[in-house]
């Protein structure tokens, strides 16, 4: 039951977390395409930024919470997926889904 | 005299029935004529016939209604009433549902008043002073004449999705004796609610709100619910 709560209420931080983040990166995309748009540009603002690295690894370990939290509440209702096994398995998911996102920030940064 | 078309859901499948159309006629009244007249073993419960006891609730034409104060004229479609038993609880016959698990939630949610100055029953010395225009007296008053008819109950999604999930009513209850200042089962009863078959659950789609016949509102209780949970993980 604690745990349940728990997850709920991470679920309402993450989605604080993603309003802002979500606007951040649509703003960055808007502004960065004005000129064009290449992979050495993205590069060049990516590489050695402390700041964009620590923003995309948040935005990325909101993301994944956030949507592994999700589906499972939408499995549990249409799929009658409940139970520890199953907690266990988003879980994984949900972190399997930030870390691949915080790989590919942690590559740009080191490229 | 034109004639009112009614589909009843019986137990053994759909019955239609043919009865006068009245000018001034409640569904109530046409379901006693129907068993007076024309099938004496319809099962259906009322008691009070005015709103008062909760017990008619049944689905009329699709939305769960106190039949007693539903006028057919307001509610046919085509001259044309279809009765069905109220929908998330089991059936006992015909139109008659079995409340158990509606009312068992209740007492999982602690819908029990706990006196905090007589935890063991006695009669406190003096009376509790509670102003009827503080804020939680106030929130309390908004949800407390529920009369346990099982409406909202019968109108949850979530219920349906999640037969252990607490329902409208059992959480509209809880958050009453939250709001209310001499009870002492705070803690217990919030814990009660939390998680994924209480207040968590809920979607916020207000069916309970839109069909409650006492105009209450207990998608607004639920999310006060959520809200004193949450800020009691965050600062416990």
């Amino acid at each position: 039951m604690r745990g349940q709560v728990h997850l709920w209420a991470a679920q309402r931080i993450t989605a604080f977390v993603l309003a802002a983040a979500v606007f951040v990166h649509l703003a960055t995309i808007m502004l960065a395409v004005r000129g064009g748009l290449s992979a050495a540009e993205i590069v060049a603002r990516l590489s050695g930024a402390e700041g964009w690295l620590a923003f995309y690894a948040v935005f990325a370990l909101a993301a994944g919470i956030h949507g592994a939290i999700g589906m499972r509440n939408i499995a549990g209702e249409w799929l009658g997926w409940r139970g520890r096994g199953f907690d266990a398995l988003w879980l994984g998911i949900g972190l399997v889904t930030a870390a691949f996102g915080i790989r590919a920030a942690w590559g740009l940064y080191h490229a | 005299m034109a004639q009112l078309k009614v589909r009843i859901q019986r137990s053994d499948g759909i019955a239609e029935y043919a009865v006068a159309a009245r000018e001034n006629q409640t569904v109530l009244d046409v379901v006693t004529e129907i068993q007076r007249e024309q099938q004496p073993d319809l099962a259906y419960r009322f008691a009070c016939r005015v709103g008062m006891c909760g017990s008619c609730a049944m689905e009329v034409n699709g939305v769960a209604r106190w039949t007693c104060r539903t006028h057919v004229r307001k509610v046919a479609e085509d001259g044309t009433l279809t009765l069905r038993p109220l929908a998330n609880l089991p059936v006992i016959r015909d139109l008659a549902t079995d409340m158990k698990p509606f009312f068992d939630k209740w007492a999982r949610a602690r819908g029990q008043f706990q006196p905090k100055d007589a935890p063991n029953g006695a009669v406190p010395v003096e009376f509790a002073v509670v102003p009827p225009s503080s804020p939680k007296r106030q929130e309390a008053d908004a949800g407390i004449e529920c009369i346990g008819c099982g409406v909202c109950y019968a109108s949850c999604d979530v219920v349906s999705w999640n037969p252990d999930y607490l329902g409208p009513a059992a959480l509209n209850r809880a958050w009453t004796l939250v709001n209310d200042v001499r009870d002492g089962g705070r803690r217990e009863r919030l814990d009660a609610v939390a998680g994924d078959a209480g207040c968590h659950s809920c979607h916020s789609t207000q069916g309970c709100t839109e069909r409650c016949p006492k105009n209450l509102d207990p998608s607004s209780a639920i999310a006060g619910l959520k809200r004193s949970i949450f800020w009691g993980v965050l600062a416990p």
